[in-house]
Parts: structure tokens; C-alpha cells; sequence
């Protein structure tokens, strides 16, 4: 028995696990089983890779040297990841997701540079394609690592999460992907260092740059298209190392978050191009300033109270605004007191609502909401005409009538909540302004909309209090 | 805290202005309630249902002597005389055809509030008690209108011949009209519709009925909500198809009522004549004039050529259960907006369209009409009139256009994968099923996972580590540390991954119910 076979063996009993673990998470039922398989398979994927590294590199004084500095990062890696992943907030998912990914497209880089530093017994007549796969890994590990760190910096609110708008941007990209084949050519016939370091350079500046120039919005799309990305990092890796699992991996990643953009993007009712080449949101809406303001009603923490104990249906639709409030847990209470009055509470979440696509989900399911009463918008949207009281806590854009009924508005066609249609909409904001799309929301001037100012977490305790 | 005193009706109307449910609602808002003895007896509330809702039961005297005192129809003289100074009355009164009833109360120094001068504003739909109680009207006619006529309105084929269904024109298309025309194609019924508003062409459609568009260049829009009066060109070719139809029809329901005004007559005396023996015409604007020659209010009348003409005027008194529920719901909601603090002092704020439309007397002034509002559902006229915009078309790539672009990818693949050597083509092959597994894979995933997906996701594609840690041999010092720094960043990965995916999923849980 020959250990490279054997290698090779495990990694196709790995791939398997990985699509059986994909597969697993599409439901709730199967997710933790799907976890499972997930670990099961980077074990076995793991395990067979050191043994095949122990096997044939023990002998020699290099092998030795990898061992040692195998077992000393490994343990490293894996006590930082461990102790990240148990301290990081739920609200702060989004950005250690995209931290993550930065990681990837990283070590995709790393790979990529060795390939070219060491190329081992690569034949002759594969010495081009050798080249270009170089290029090519290191190029999208790079756009990978420089988004996915301007996505984390968006998130966490280092940087502001404005479009950054440089002059000519859709040329500079395409510029940018021109060059880089350009460079590629050049590379396979006279393969130089410089070159190498040049591609790099472009491709951190090009990934910078995409992420930079998309607003905080369309996050969750951006994250997502930055998961695809990392997957292509590795599915390159694979071709470049000749290794199929990377390959069988990579593209699973990257066509399902390529599926998940685009998921996002159609709750957007944007096209994905749009999004990843920052349209959305660039021009300032027009219609804003004429915008017909009426007179909003404010309400106040007892009325509210009251309204929600007389009702016999209320439907909370969350948005970022929940997150950065750290609202879900008082959110949560507010849900399971009302429901335990045999009020029946639904919690509608649109599809980009949050920095992360199911980001609300997920804040809710911390707070031990029941998944159950959780309802995609496509379930919940036509219920709300039946609805006694809406609480629209933290989300804008989301539940914008002018998306529905102001064919001038920016974001017209973009499906949304139809919370107007509820008798009574009760929305927690911090004070008028407007939302991510930087368009103005009818919402709050409508007769049946009351305003209740302040923060989202301090005024629903205040309801809990008076309930 | 006031004492709210619901009297009962006169005897021939079977409903009653609130039942115990409303009546709970009302007490929530802070008002003491009073209920005439057997007042609700009609709609088939006994007092003891609304005494266990937390009312009391008085005679008549103290109910009419209640601060404010609802009912469903105008008082009448007698009961207007039973009304004590600064009294608060709710209850329709229609002020526009009423002038004399406003006299009447003003003169009687109390404070008259219409229910049935609701403006029609989306806030104010709850309590507008004209839209409930011509639902139920409409709805009846059909019922009355089936109980006179001699036959079935549903066609069907027996072995005793065919009979075929009845055909129904309903006049107005709106609350009324849209019942009836519902009611009467349920039951099995050809509906026919006219109004002149086109744009109710879709709602006549969608409860079963067709439209009959009177094809004039003249087009009405609505800019409160109610019908207006039309031009001579619309009324005379109108007529022409009232003419028509009379002739080919067996039964017409006519709604047409127009708001401060008598009803526009509809069909003439010829048309009724031309009407099969047995017909039935059902006139539900009797009482304002009618929009049927021959009507007459209240009454049953017979033609000479056996056309029969109910000019019943109390539609929804005859389903007086449910109109007491929706009227008392109306009723509630009214009280709600006029008791803002909920401690049951009814106050008016005569800067709020609506409390200033209702009130059609104050302490013995009569405040009809209000100042006119523009509350237009349909686009104002100066600006051209838009379809409702649906959200606009998904721009789709034209069918060849696709075919000739995936023939051009399969191509191309084709192509790498003949010329590429020898490890490539394997590779491809693997690349292309891993997409579209990791397509179909995601295809149908729960909302609620895509964070646990990608972070699952994120941690596999870790596996980028295999690599580095395949480098990690080179006999090569640069080489063994960046593919070194590459496992720890992957590995952080990995076990990050895989630990925060588990965190997130140990959280969601099912509900117990």
C-alpha cells in the first residue's frame, strides 16, 4: 500500500463529506449533522495530508524542520480560532466571518508564491500552465484577502461604510483584470520574480478597491460574493498543487456563495453586477428633497404598551438597527411575554436585512427565539394586512413603501415588508434619518405609522417594564 | 367617566349599535355602559350576554338619558324630544338628506355625531359604517332578489332537460355592487357589472363578474372616493346598454347612489317593460329616489308584465346579526379615536379631519358640511394618470442570445479540455461537478441558515491548508515559513469556523407550541 494512494483515497471519502455537509445545513433539522460531517471530513482531509507529509518528508532534515513547525501553528492556529470563535458577539458575526475569509484568500497567496518559489518536478510541457496557475491562485487569494479586510473594517465601523467613489471606478477595475492577464502572458513566457510581485500588488489593490467602493448596504451581498471568492482561492490552489480535494472544495464554496449572492441580490432586486461593481446607491436619490413630508406621530412607551396588550396579532420585523442596539435579547423577552398572553408574535425578516445574509436569524436564535416563529418575508408578506401592531425595530429600507408604490424611487422594484399594511406600525429609530439606500421613508408620515424615538434596546425594556 | 346608554331600535329594525363584544371594548375605553332592556334581542344578543360583558341593563329612560347615547337609525321626533341638553348622539343621520333632522337636534341643544359622514380616508375605513352596512345590503339584495325570482341561479343539465343559469346585471360597482355581484356569482350566476369609474373593471373581474365598459371618451376619476355625477354622452350611451340589457337579463340590482344627491334613474319605465315576465329588480337607492322607475321605498311591487321591484331599504337590517356586529365594531372604533386618553371623556378635536366631518352638530350649532378634504385614492388629474406601477420587468437575455452564449461556453471548454495535457482535463471535470453539486447543494437552503452555511462554508474552505501543509516539506527555509504562516492562517480558520458554526447552530431551537 502506497501512502499517496491512501491520501488519495481519503480525500475522496472528504469531498463527499463536504457536500453531505452542505447539504445537512440546508435545513434545520439536519444542520447539526451536517456540522458533523463537515468536521469529519477536514479530519480525515487533515490527517491524511500530515500523514502523507510524515511519511515522505521524515527522513529528510526539511521534513524534520516542516513537523515542528507544523505542530507549533497548528496549535497556535487552532487556540486562536477556538478562543475567537467562543468570544465573538453574535452581532460581531459579520465581521469575523469576513476576517475569516481574509485569512483564506491570505494562505491561498502564501500557497500560490511557494508554487512559484519551489516548483517542484513540474514536466516541461506543463511549465506554462504551471505558471498561470501561479497567477491566477495568487491573484483571486489576493483580491480575496484585501476585500475581505476592507469588508471587515466596513463591519466592525473601523472605516466608514460610505461607497468610496474614485472617478472612472468601473474603468479602473476592468483595467485592473486587462493587466492582469496581461501580466499572465508575460509571466508563463519569462517567469520573474518581479512580475509575481507586481500581480500581487495589483490584485491587492484591485480587491481593496471593489469592496471599498460598495456601501455597507449591500454587505451581506459582499460578504457572500467574498466567501465564493475564498472557495475559487482554493479550487486555484488545487490546480496549481494537482490536488483534487482543493478543487472538489473550492468550488463547492465558491459556487454556493456565488448561489447565496445572488439569492441576496434578487431580494434586492439588483442585478449582480450592480452590486459587486457598486451601483447600488451611488447617485443620490432625486426624489428625496420633494419628498411629500407629512407630519409624523410620535408615540410614547406606555401607549405603546397598551397597544401591544390590546392586540391579539403583532408581527416584530428586526433590522440592523437591532443588532447594533444589542436589542435581541429584550426583543426576545417582549416576544415570549406577548406570546405568553396569547398573542400570536411572528417575527418577519427580510432577506438582506443585517450585515450578513440570515444575520437576524441568528441574533434571534441567540436570544432563544423559536425558529418557528421566524418567517422569511415571502411567508409573512401577506399577512400583515390582518395584523394589529407591527414593530419595526431598527430596519429601514426593508419595509420602504416607495419601493413598492414610488416607481421614481432608487429602490423601486425592491421587494419589501408591506408592514403599512398592519393597522397599527410602531417604529424604534434613532431619530429621521434615513437608511442605507439614503432614501427617504413614507413610512413614518403614514397615518397608521407612530414613531418611538430613542435606542432600540433601552425603549423596548422601557415597554417590558410598562407591559 | 361617562355613561354611554345604547337604546334600542325602532321596531322594524332588527340591529342594535353595539353587542357584548364591542360592548367590552367600549368599557376598555374607560365608559360605563348601559344597555336598553331587550335591546339586542333582535340580532340575538339577550341581556345576559351583555351584562356578562360588563354592562348594565336599564329601561329606556335611562339609556336616553345617558351622556352619550348610540343607535343605529336617526332618532325620530319622539325620540329626538327624549334627549336632554348637551347630550352626546351617535348614530347615522345622513346630514345631507336630512336637513331637518340637523334642525331638529340642533334646536334640542345636544351634539350630533353622523357615523355615516365618515370621510373616506384609509384611517378612517375602520369606522366607516357606509362600507360595512352596503356589504351586507349588497349581499342580501342577491338573497331577496333569488327568494322572489322563480328560478335556480345556477345552470345545470339533469335528465329532466337543462336549465340555464340566471343572468344578473348589478348597476355600481362599488361596496354594494362588488357584494352582489360576488353573492350572485357564487350562487351559480352570469354577473354583469356597469359603473363609470373604468378603473373598478379589475375588481368586478376578480369576484366573478364581467364589465360592461361604457365606451365614452370621457373617463371619471374619484377624488373622494365616492361615484359623481356623469356627462350626457356617458348617461345616454349608458342608457342604451341598460336598454339592451333589460331585454336579455332576469335579474337587475341597482346601487347607484350618488352623495348629497338623489339617485340617478337607471332604468326607465320602457326598459322594466321590456323585461321578461318574472324578472326581478332589486333598487337599493329606493329610499334616495331610486334608480328604478316603478320603486318604491320599502315596498314590493309587482308589474303589469310580472316584473317584480324591491325598493327595500333595510337591506342590512335583514342579516341583523352580523350588522350589528360590524356596526358595533365601526362604532368602537369611532369611540377609540374620539377617547385618545382611554378614560372614557369623549373629546372632538375639530383639527382632525375626521372628528370634524362626523360631528354635524355641536352643542346646538349645526357644523354641516365640513370643509371639503381631497383625500384622492386615484392620481390627481393634473398629473397624467399612471398604471400602478408593478415592479419593473427583469431584464432577461433573449432565448437565442442564451443558447448562443452557453453553446459558446461549452465550446471554449471543449476546446481547453481537448488541447489542455493530461492532468488538466481531469481537473476541469472535477471542477465543473463540484460546481454544480455545491449549485444544487445550496439550491434549497432555510433562510434562517445562510450564516451558519457560510461560516461552515468559510471554515471548509480551510481546506486550502492541505496545501500549504504539502509545502511544508520543501527543503526550502522561505518556502517552510510562508507555507507555514499559510497553515496558521488556514487553521485558524478551520477550527474558528467550525466552533462559531457550532455555537450558532446549538442556539436555534424549535418553539414548544
Amino acid at each position: 500500500m502506497n501512502i499517496d494512494l491512501l491520501t488519495t483515497a481519503t480525500y475522496v471519502v472528504a469531498a463527499l463529506m463536504f457536500i453531505l455537509s452542505l447539504g445537512g445545513l440546508s435545513k434545520h433539522e439536519t444542520s447539526r449533522s451536517g456540522l458533523v460531517y463537515g468536521i469529519v471530513g477536514m479530519a480525515l482531509a487533515l490527517v491524511a495530508t500530515i500523514g502523507q507529509m510524515v511519511v515522505n518528508g521524515l527522513g529528510t532534515p526539511a521534513g524534520q524542520t516542516g513537523l515542528v513547525l507544523l505542530v507549533v501553528v497548528i496549535v497556535i492556529g487552532a487556540g486562536i480560532g477556538l478562543w475567537r470563535a467562543r468570544v465573538v458577539a453574535m452581532t460581531g458575526m459579520p465581521e469575523l466571518i469576513a476576517l475569516l475569509h481574509s485569512f483564506v484568500g491570505l494562505a491561498a497567496v502564501l500557497v500560490g508564491w511557494n508554487g512559484a518559489l519551489a516548483p517542484g518536478d513540474v514536466p516541461d510541457n506543463l511549465l506554462g500552465i504551471h505558471h498561470a496557475e501561479v497567477f491566477i491562485g495568487v491573484f483571486i487569494g489576493a483580491v480575496t484577502f484585501t476585500g475581505s479586510i476592507v469588508a471587515f473594517l466596513k463591519l466592525s465601523a473601523r472605516i466608514s461604510s460610505r461607497p468610496l467613489m474614485l472617478p472612472g471606478k468601473n474603468a479602473l477595475n476592468i483595467g485592473a483584470l486587462v493587466a492582469f492577464v496581461a501580466l499572465t502572458v508575460w509571466y508563463v513566457i519569462t517567469p520573474v520574480l518581479p512580475l509575481l510581485i507586481a500581480v500581487t500588488a495589483l490584485a491587492l489593490l484591485l480587491g481593496w478597491h471593489l469592496v471599498a467602493s460598495i456601501g455597507g448596504g449591500d454587505m451581506p451581498v459582499v460578504v457572500s460574493m467574498l466567501n465564493s471568492y475564498s472557495g475559487w482561492a482554493a479550487a486555484a490552489a488545487g490546480f496549481l498543487l494537482n490536488n483534487d480535494l482543493l478543487i472538489v472544495t473550492g468550488a463547492l464554496v465558491g459556487s454556493s456563495g456565488a448561489y447565496l449572492s445572488y439569492i441576496m441580490c434578487r431580494a434586492m432586486n439588483r442585478s449582480f453586477i450592480s452590486v459587486i461593481a457598486g451601483g447600488f446607491g451611488i447617485e443620490k436619490p432625486k426624489s428625496s428633497d420633494d419628498e411629500e413630508e407629512g407630519e409624523i406621530h410620535e408615540i410614547d412607551v406606555q401607549a405603546a404598551a397598551s397597544m401591544l396588550s390590546n392586540a391579539s396579532s403583532v408581527i416584530i420585523t428586526p433590522g440592523y438597527g437591532m443588532a447594533v442596539a444589542q436589542a435581541q435579547y429584550p426583543v426576545a423577552d417582549l416576544a415570549a411575554r406577548l406570546r405568553a398572553k396569547g398573542v400570536n408574535v411572528r417575527f418577519g425578516i427580510h432577506p438582506v436585512a443585517g450585515r450578513l445574509p440570515g444575520h437576524m436569524n441568528v441574533l434571534l436564535a441567540e436570544a432563544k427565539v423559536p425558529y418557528d416563529v421566524v418567517l422569511e418575508m415571502d411567508e409573512i408578506n401577506d399577512d400583515f394586512a390582518g395584523t394589529d401592531v407591527v414593530l419595526v425595530i431598527g430596519a429601514n429600507d426593508t419595509c420602504n413603501p416607495a419601493a413598492a408604490e414610488d416607481p421614481s424611487s432608487p429602490i423601486a422594484g425592491m421587494p419589501v415588508l408591506r408592514v403599512w399594511e398592519a393597522d397599527n406600525v410602531i417604529v424604534f429609530k434613532r431619530s429621521m434619518s434615513s437608511g442605507y439606500a439614503g432614501v427617504a421613508n413614507p413610512l413614518f408620515y403614514r397615518d397608521n405609522a407612530s414613531m418611538l424615538f430613542g435606542d432600540a434596546k433601552d425603549r423596548v425594556e422601557d415597554i417590558l417594564k410598562a407591559l | 367617566m361617562a355613561r354611554l346608554g345604547v337604546v334600542s331600535e325602532q321596531k322594524e329594525d332588527a340591529r342594535v349599535s353595539a353587542t357584548p363584544e364591542t360592548v367590552g371594548k367600549i368599557i376598555a375605553l374607560g365608559y360605563e355602559v348601559v344597555i336598553e332592556k331587550g335591546a339586542g334581542e333582535k340580532s340575538s344578543f339577550p341581556d345576559s350576554q351583555y351584562e356578562a360583558a360588563g354592562a348594565s341593563i336599564v329601561d329606556a329612560k335611562t339609556a336616553w338619558s345617558s351622556a352619550i347615547v348610540m343607535k343605529v337609525n336617526p332618532p325620530t321626533d319622539a325620540e329626538i324630544r327624549k334627549l336632554s341638553k348637551g347630550t352626546i348622539l351617535i348614530s347615522l343621520l345622513s346630514p345631507s338628506l336630512r336637513p331637518d333632522l340637523l334642525e331638529a337636534l340642533s334646536r334640542r341643544g345636544v351634539t350630533a355625531i353622523a357615523l355615516d359622514a365618515v370621510p373616506r380616508i384609509s384611517r378612517a375605513q375602520s369606522m366607516d359604517v357606509l362600507s360595512s352596512m352596503s356589504n351586507l345590503a349588497g349581499y342580501r339584495a342577491v338573497i331577496e332578489a333569488a327568494h322572489e325570482f322563480g328560478r335556480l341561479f345556477t345552470g345545470q343539465v339533469t335528465a329532466a332537460g337543462k336549465v340555464p343559469p340566471a343572468k344578473v346585471l348589478v348597476a355600481g360597482a362599488g361596496v354594494a355592487g362588488l357584494a352582489a355581484i360576488g353573492a350572485a356569482s357564487s350562487l351559480g350566476a352570469i354577473v354583469r357589472a356597469t359603473d363609470p369609474r373604468p378603473e373598478v373593471a379589475d375588481q368586478v373581474k376578480s369576484i366573478g363578474g364581467q364589465y360592461l365598459a361604457v365606451d365614452v371618451a370621457e373617463q371619471m376619476q374619484s377624488s373622494d372616493g365616492y361615484a359623481k355625477a356623469t356627462s350626457e354622452a356617458y348617461d345616454k350611451r349608458a342608457a342604451e346598454i341598460y336598454s339592451e340589457q333589460a331585454e336579455d337579463v332576469d335579474i337587475i340590482i341597482t346601487t347607484a347612489l350618488i352623495p348629497g344627491r338623489p339617485a340617478p334613474r337607471l332604468i326607465t319605465a320602457e326598459d322594466v317593460a321590456r323585461m321578461k315576465p318574472g324578472s326581478v329588480i332589486v333598487d337599493m337607492a329606493a329610499v334616495q329616489g331610486g334608480n328604478v322607475a316603478g320603486s318604491v321605498a320599502g315596498e314590493k311591487v309587482v308589474t303589469k308584465n310580472g316584473v317584480t321591484i324591491l325598493g327595500y331599504s333595510d337591506l342590512p337590517a335583514r342579516l341583523p346579526q352580523q350588522a350589528s356586529q360590524l356596526f358595533g365594531t365601526n362604532m368602537v372604533n369611532l369611540l377609540k379615536l374620539l377617547t385618545p386618553n382611554k378614560d372614557g371623556n369623549l373629546t372632538l378635536d375639530f383639527e382632525d379631519v375626521v372628528q370634524r366631518a362626523v360631528t354635524v352638530v355641536q352643542e346646538g350649532a349645526i357644523t354641516w358640511p365640513p370643509p371639503p378634504i381631497q383625500v384622492s385614492a386615484a392620481p390627481a388629474s393634473a398629473a397624467p394618470a399612471e398604471a400602478p406601477s408593478e415592479p419593473a420587468p427583469k431584464k432577461t437575455m433573449s432565448r437565442t442570445a442564451r443558447t448562443l452564449l452557453i453553446s459558446v461556453g461549452l465550446l471554449v471548454l471543449l476546446a481547453v479540455c481537448t488541447f489542455a495535457p493530461a492532468p488538466l482535463p481531469q481537473h476541469f471535470l472535477v471542477l465543473m461537478l463540484s460546481i454544480v453539486v455545491g449549485f444544487y447543494v445550496i439550491g434549497k437552503v432555510h433562510h434562517a441558515l445562510h450564516t451558519p452555511l457560510m461560516s461552515v462554508t468559510n471554515a471548509i474552505s480551510g481546506i486550502v491548508v492541505v496545501g500549504a501543509i504539502a509545502q511544508l516539506n520543501t527543503p526550502n527555509l522561505v518556502v517552510q515559513i510562508l507555507a507555514a504562516i499559510g497553515v496558521l492562517l488556514a487553521s485558524i480558520n478551520i477550527f474558528g469556523g467550525f466552533a462559531v458554526t457550532r455555537r450558532m447552530l446549538a442556539m436555534f431551537t424549535k418553539g414548544d407550541r
